[in-house]
This record gives structure tokens, sequence and C-alpha cells, in this order.
């Protein structure tokens, strides 16, 4: 019988860490951002059916990058959680807070416990009355959380496109100027390289807007997208 | 998947279960208690709870509206003379109920979260005809409760956006579906109301003439039956109107409403039968 050979937690960990970030790395882009009346979501998908972002509830919208049925379960999951404590107490009582831990807590315990962790990267956010109140918390594939302010971006190639970010994101954009920023952020390749053009109907954007009356999520259709986009 | 014993923190296995995209089921897996239809009463016993009583519905040219007076009883008391009977169930439907009060608001809440649950999960709405069976089973769910006592019998009504009309459903308590054509009531007072849309109801109404015709026939309910609350002019309470149609759900203004009632009560003052 052959002795297993022993190998330290610390490589486990760093093993699985790898593992994930090359499955997320693999995938598109998908940003998150503030604008004027609420927040934006932005990604590139082709799939009309197969969404990366999602409504949760109300005020609570969700976004992920990664591997399509895990974030799928957790998508289930957030708004299985979210209905049932809007039911059980009442729906001002559901918080984005809340959603954030319940996902910190399962991905934590699969990263931990199982043998493969999730390759997923998620963003759940909240719009609030003002732009102040707004709460956005990204989650990674370990079960971290970090409360970000101002843009979000997950995925493959993010590096580029938060540069362009960094530099011209403004939290007092008009939609239209918000989602022409977006699509030139997912558009930036790495320096020295042609910036991709991305297509109105390979684009897939929502947002969270703060004057809608209860129900803040509202998808941007592709005949939108084209008309913003062509009048640059 | 083995048992989540919930040692550790992440969301149990109910959560991520596939298959159902029912908020009812969900909640009969992960938290039973919460559902209406769990409650039980000791064989022979009685309640005595705040009644709700008349929902008409009116279908109109461009869609259906649906109207509910303001008065909850309990025996002979009035329980709640401002109490809303008629909700929106989602962007393209809506709820009246009659029976108890308390079941029936719980059940509606529930079946609200359920339309939009379904929503939310499936990134399709419900057809009207599936929305009006989910409803169904719910109310077969009360039974054992309606056979003591508390019985929940709503009415449904909303725009079937694959048709392009204006539909309504009634109900019994056992869950039977049954839909309506051109109107329907439902309530203590409904045959008064019903007897009342007989003789005015034509079928190329308009909208404005239906909100008249179901306040009208609400007060011809309230006329005969003690539990239905006629306008209340001096508080300024008026019946509840939804309209539903290609555009949407919305609630009738408060002031538009006061201005139908007027007109109605001044009518009444020199032909009190209407």
């Amino acid at each position: 019988m052959s002795t297993p050979f022993y190998v330290s937690p610390e490589q486990v960990m760093r093993d699985k860490s790898d593992y994930a970030r090359k499955g997320i790395a693999r995938g598109r882009s998908v940003l998150v951002m503030t604008y004027a009346d609420g927040i934006l979501f932005c990604g590139e998908n082709p799939s009309r059916a197969l969404h990366k972002i999602s409504e949760i509830y109300d005020r609570i919208a969700f976004a992920a990058v990664g591997k399509y049925n895990e974030f799928e379960n957790l998508r289930l999951a957030g708004v299985r959680y979210a209905d049932l404590k809007g039911y059980q107490y009442d729906r001002g009582d559901v918080t984005s807070r809340g959603l954030a831990n319940a996902y910190a807590q399962t991905l934590g315990t699969i990263f931990t416990e199982s043998g493969k962790p999730y390759e997923v990267e998620l963003t759940v956010a909240e719009v609030g009355q003002t732009a102040a109140e707004d709460q956005v918390y990204r989650l990674t594939y370990d079960g971290s959380v970090t409360e970000e302010h101002g843009f979000v971006v997950m995925g493959g190639a993010a590096d580029p496109t938060a540069g362009v970010l960094k530099e011209e994101h403004t939290g007092d954009l008009d939609l239209d100027a918000a989602v022409r920023l977006a699509v030139r952020a997912l558009s930036a390749t790495v320096e020295g390289t042609e910036p991709r053009t991305i297509a109105a109907d390979g684009l897939e954007a929502a947002v969270l807007d703060r004057n809608r009356p209860r129900r803040a999520f509202k998808r941007l259709s592709a005949e939108r997208l084209t008309t913003i986009l062509a009048t640059a | 998947m083995p048992e989540d014993l919930g040692l550790s923190g992440r969301l149990p296995a109910h959560y991520t279960a596939l298959g159902s995209s029912s908020f009812a089921e969900f909640l009969a897996a992960a938290a039973p208690d919460l559902l209406p239809a769990r409650l039980t009463l000791p064989p022979g016993a009685t309640v005595e709870a705040p009644h709700g009583t008349t929902i008409v519905a009116v279908t109109h040219a461009k869609g259906v509206i649906m109207a509910g007076d303001r008065r909850a009883t309990m025996g002979n008391i009035i329980a709640q003379r401002d109490i809303e009977k008629v909700f929106p169930a989602d962007d393209y439907s809506c709820v009246g109920i009659a029976g108890t009060a308390g079941l029936a608001i719980e059940m509606v809440r529930l079946f609200q979260v359920e339309l939009e649950h379904y929503e939310k999960l499936e990134g399709a709405t419900l057809s009207l005809e599936g929305k009006a069976n989910r409803l169904s089973s719910m109310i077969r769910g009360n039974l054992q409760m309606a056979m003591q006592g508390l019985a929940v019998v709503p009415l449904f009504a909303g725009y079937d956006l694959e048709r392009g009309e204006g539909r309504i459903f009634s109900y019994d308590v056992t869950g039977g579906r049954y839909e309506e054509h051109s109107f329907h009531s439902v309530g203590s007072g409904s045959s008064f109301a019903r007897s009342a849309l007989k003789k005015k109801y034509s079928d190329d109404v308009t909208e404005e003439a239906a909100v008249k015709l179901a306040v009208d026939a609400l007060y011809d309910a309230a006329d005969d039956d003690s539990a239905t609350g006629g306008p209340d002019l001096s508080r300024k309470i008026f019946p509840v109107v939804l309209t539903v149609d290609v555009d949407g759900l919305r609630r009738i203004p408060e002031d538009q409403i006061g201005a139908v009632v007027e007109e109605i009560v001044a009518e009444r003052m020199t032909r009190p039968g209407g």
C-alpha cells in the first residue's frame, strides 16, 4: 500500500485559488458602476437567455462572472433568500448587506470544505434613496467581501477596463454617457494592442434606477443600447 | 447532497435546490411554519375574526377593472371601515378578497411574492391562466380552515397579453376555478351587486363607464347588505378601484372615485333605487 503524500494546508488553498482564478479569467468582463440616477451593470454577453446580470429584489441586483451553472445556482439562492426575508418581515428589511453576508458564508464554506471551489466572482449592489446610500459589495470565490465605491470590474481582462474607468469615471454621468463609458472601458485592451469593438447585440446591460417606484431593476434592450451608442 | 446540519454558515440546501420556481414550495421546505395554509384549528372550534365583504370586477373594451368596498365586519360589529380588499397581484393582474380578512390578506401577500418569484427565477412572467391556476391551489390549501368557517374566496382579474383582453376568474372554497364573462362579484353583497350589473352592463362599455358601473353596483350591495360599506362622504372613504389594461395596472386616484361617488349619490337623491 502506498503512503499518501503530505500536502500542507497552504499548498491546498493556493492550488484551489489558482484553479478558481484561472476559471474566472477565461470569461469576459462585467462592470458595475454608479451613475447619476443609480447603478449601471454592463458586460459582454452574446447570449439573450443566459444572463450574467439579474434582479434579486426591489432595490438589489446581482452581477457575476465565471462558470454559469455555479453563479446561476447562487442567483437562485439569492432570490429565495431575499423573497423569504421580505415575506417573513417586510420588503424594506431586505438589505444587500445581509445578502452579501449569506453569499460570503456560502462561498467561503464551499472553498474550504469541498474539493472544487466555485469559479465565480459576484457583485451585489443596492441602490439607495440618494447616491450616498448606494451600496456595492464584491465577493470572490473564497468568500471574501469588499465594499466598493464608484465602480467594480470583474472577470478576464479586468485591468485595462479598470484603467479606463479609473481615469474617466465620475458618479454624476447621465445614463447615456455612463453606457458609452462602460462600452469604451470594456473594449479596452492591454496597451500596445488595438481596442476591440463590441456590437450592441453582444452586450448585456441593466440599471438599478433610484427613480423607479418599487422595482428599481430594468434591463436595457439591444435597441436602446444601439441608439445610445450611435449618438456617441 | 448530504443534509446541512447548520454547522457551516452556508445557505441550506433548499436554497440551491433545482426544479421548482414556486415560492410557496420553497417556503414549505425552508420555513413551513410561515405558510398560512399550515394553520389548523382543533376540531369543532370556531373563531370570530373580521370578514371582508363585496368585490366586483367588470371587463371593458380595453381591459378590466376591479373594485371593493371598504368595510370589514365581525358579527354585527364593523371591525374596520377603511380596510383595503383589492390588491395588485403583479403588473398585469389584481386580486380582490372576500372572507376571513386575516387569512385572505396573508394569502394575497404570498400570491404576490409567488408571481414575482417566478418572474425573477424564470426570467418570464406566468400566463394569466397560469396565475389563476396557482391561486386555485393556494385556496385549496386553506380547505381545512374553510370547513371551520374561515373561508377565503378571492376574485382574480387581469389583462391577458396573449389574447389582448381583460379576463375574470372566480373561485370556490375547494379551489375550483371558473372563468366569468363580462362581470362578476363575490362576497356577502355579491348577489345584489351582480343583479345591478346585469341590468346595466353592455359589451361596449369604456373604462370610465365600467368604473361608474362598479361603484354603482357596490352602492346597491351596500343598500341591501349590512356587511357591505357604502361610500362614506363625510370621512371621504371611497371604494378602491384598480384598472388593468395593455399598459399595466394602476389605481384610479381617490379624487376621481370621489367625483364618481358624488355623481351617483346625486342621482340617488331623485331615484333611490338607481
